[in-house]
């Protein structure tokens, strides 16, 4: 299945990639080779087959709403790339 | 003393032959002195190796040791070590300092182990070759011109090399039996939700599952019995019993039927590994086993099932690594949309953002039930194979990987090459059972491995009839020259 560079582009987008332009065309094919291979799967009728999303079929544990954590905040932070009065610094989004 | 085995070394720290220091700073020596041949370790733990060696061997003085005190190890650097760079070989964590431990990493604490290091690694674990590390590719200790294989090949590659006498690895779609069976040791993925995954940073959250890389079987069941039980932490971990998984060891194998797919001898299976695996089933069968041949019709599905469900999953689980709480930033952000992009762009290699956007776009809005949901449900299909076959038989088994370690360059440049290499291995991820590999001859001075699947949670089962192979056979104790 063959992809083009629209789709690239798209995709990239969608996955918040800034993909190098002259590098679109080489995704464009061996993202194309890939999806060729995974379309593979399409050829098997699969009417009526259960999807299985966990290999034992587990179900979700829950557990009690109750707070287990301590406050690590500041450990936590002290790898962030940019920290002020205990909040992570982004460029501003709001005018 | 690098020629020891976990096992012998636990007997030596016993016996008072020598001291964890005195061991611990043998292996550091080693690695700072040969490590530039393999580059198995990204980052090595000199002084919290020293200071846990001393506390081990306080602890024997004391009479408070149990049986992994002491005994030094490495952790693929997938798992986070609080205090140590946990960079998962990408350049987006290369300053990552882990705020806490993996389970895993608590529970070799909690024994008494000594950490020597992190291990290189394919880049988030995505690779078979070891090439997508960001700190340059590990180097296949038999011919250090090939790969040790991947993603956990800087574990293979130090267990092989004598660097670490076992490590930890990660296994999702056959990447901790491949390595081993590049390099010559031995590698077992447990069932998955045997190990907790906590901390363990998320590839394919559906497949993931950490497990031992050794010398020997018996030294995978030491370390399994440290790294095996449920965990709170982690939502898919299994509530099983954990036995001691050294205790079926030496079970005679008389009885055991062996199923061996004919899907996994395929024409183009190199004629070598071909021989050396029959080879090493009728060992088997003069070890009184009886074998069956069987079918797994399924298995040419698995790998274009798991290349939607692997990156899918990763595609989701990667989206954190955004610039904002930890890992890379680029440089002066015009917006936040710029920041994510860039960050992102910037952080991950070739390889991750290739997953990454095959993932994107087979969650993305109209493709979900052609893809996502098609391969979930091939991958019961996948089980059902197997389930059936393991009714019949105790265990299956056949070669690990289709070819011995191949030359580092050689698939690099061809996603679907490198992908084929991991034909026999995934399809045990997607129907979530164990598998281990074992060394069972060579070809050309590279090793070839066995792999032995085996039911869920039987991971007895596997190190019980690897044990036997490794009495009968001195597959695993052969040295990669020079070493």
């Amino acid at each position: 299945m063959a992809l083009d560079r629209t789709d690239v582009e798209k995709i990239a987008h969608l996955a918040r990639l800034q993909i190098d332009e002259q590098d679109i065309p080489q995704y464009t094919e061996t993202l194309s080779d890939i999806l060729d291979l995974v379309n593979q799967m399409q050829a098997v009728d699969t009417t009526n087959i259960e999807p299985m999303a966990n290999s034992l079929d587990a179900v979700q544990r829950l557990r009690a709403d109750v707070v287990t954590e301590t406050n690590s905040r500041d450990k936590l932070q002290g790898v962030a790339p940019a920290v002020e009065a205990g909040l992570f610094q982004v460029p501003k989004v709001i005018e | 003393m690098f020629d020891k085995t976990l096992a012998e070394l636990a007997s030596g720290l016993e016996n008072g032959d020598f001291s964890s220091v005195e061991l611990t700073q043998a292996y550091l020596d080693r690695i700072h002195a040969e490590d530039s041949k393999y580059n198995s370790y990204i980052t090595v733990t000199d002084e919290i190796a020293l200071s846990q060696a001393k506390a081990a061997d306080e602890a024997r003085a004391a009479g408070t040791a149990g049986p992994f005190t002491g005994l030094p190890v490495a952790q693929k650097d997938i798992f986070c070590t609080d205090g140590v760079r946990t960079s998962c070989a990408s350049k987006m964590l290369d300053n990552f300092i882990a705020p806490y431990n993996a389970t895993v990493v608590d529970k070799f604490n909690n024994a008494g182990a000594v950490m020597l290091g992190k291990t290189n690694m394919d880049e988030f674990a995505m690779g078979s070759s070891n090439e997508s590390s960001f700190y340059g590719p590990s180097r296949n200790p038999w011919n250090t011109n090939c790969v040790p294989g991947g993603s956990s090949g800087g574990s293979a590659a130090a267990v092989a090399a004598r660097l670490a006498p076992a490590a930890t690895g990660t296994d999702t779609g056959g990447s901790i039996r491949q390595p081993a069976a590049l390099c010559g040791i031995t590698g077992l993925k447990p069932t998955y939700g045997r190990v907790s995954r906590f901390g363990m940073i998320a590839f394919a959250s559906s497949l993931d599952q950490g497990g031992p890389m050794a010398r020997t079987a018996e030294d995978a069941a030491l370390m399994l019995n440290v790294m095996a039980g449920f965990d709170p932490r982690d939502s898919t971990s299994m509530q099983q019993a954990v036995p001691d998984f050294t205790a079926d060891l030496t079970l005679p194998l008389k009885g055991l039927t062996i199923g061996l797919p004919k899907e996994y001898f395929p024409d183009d299976l190199s004629p070598a590994i071909a021989l050396q695996v029959q080879n090493a089933v009728k060992e088997y069968e003069a070890l009184g086993a009886a074998v069956k041949e069987v079918s797994l019709p399924n298995t040419a599905l698995a790998i274009p099932a798991y290349y939607i469900i692997a990156p899918a999953e990763a595609s989701s689980n990667l989206s954190r690594f955004d610039g904002v709480r930890y890992g890379y930033r680029c440089d002066e952000p015009v917006n936040l949309e710029d920041l994510y992009k860039r960050s992102r762009g910037e952080g991950f290699g070739p390889e991750v953002q290739r997953r990454i956007m095959v993932g994107t776009y087979a969650l993305s809005e109209g493709f979900y039930d052609a893809y996502y949901k098609k391969a979930q449900q091939i991958r019961r299909l996948i089980k059902q194979d197997f389930v059936s076959v393991l009714n019949e038989v105790d265990v299956i088994m056949g070669p690990t990987t289709p070819h011995p370690a191949f030359k580092l360059g050689e698939k690099s440049s061809d996603p679907i090459a490198m992908y084929m290499e991991d034909i026999f291995t995934i399809a045990l991820n997607l129907a979530g059972l164990p598998g281990m590999s074992v060394p069972c001859g060579q070809t050309n001075g590279l090793p070839v491995g066995l792999q032995i699947i085996g039911n869920y949670f039987a991971e007895q089962k596997l190190l019980n009839v690897a044990h036997q192979f490794q009495l009968a056979t001195d597959w695993h104790k052969q040295t990669p020259d020079g070493i």
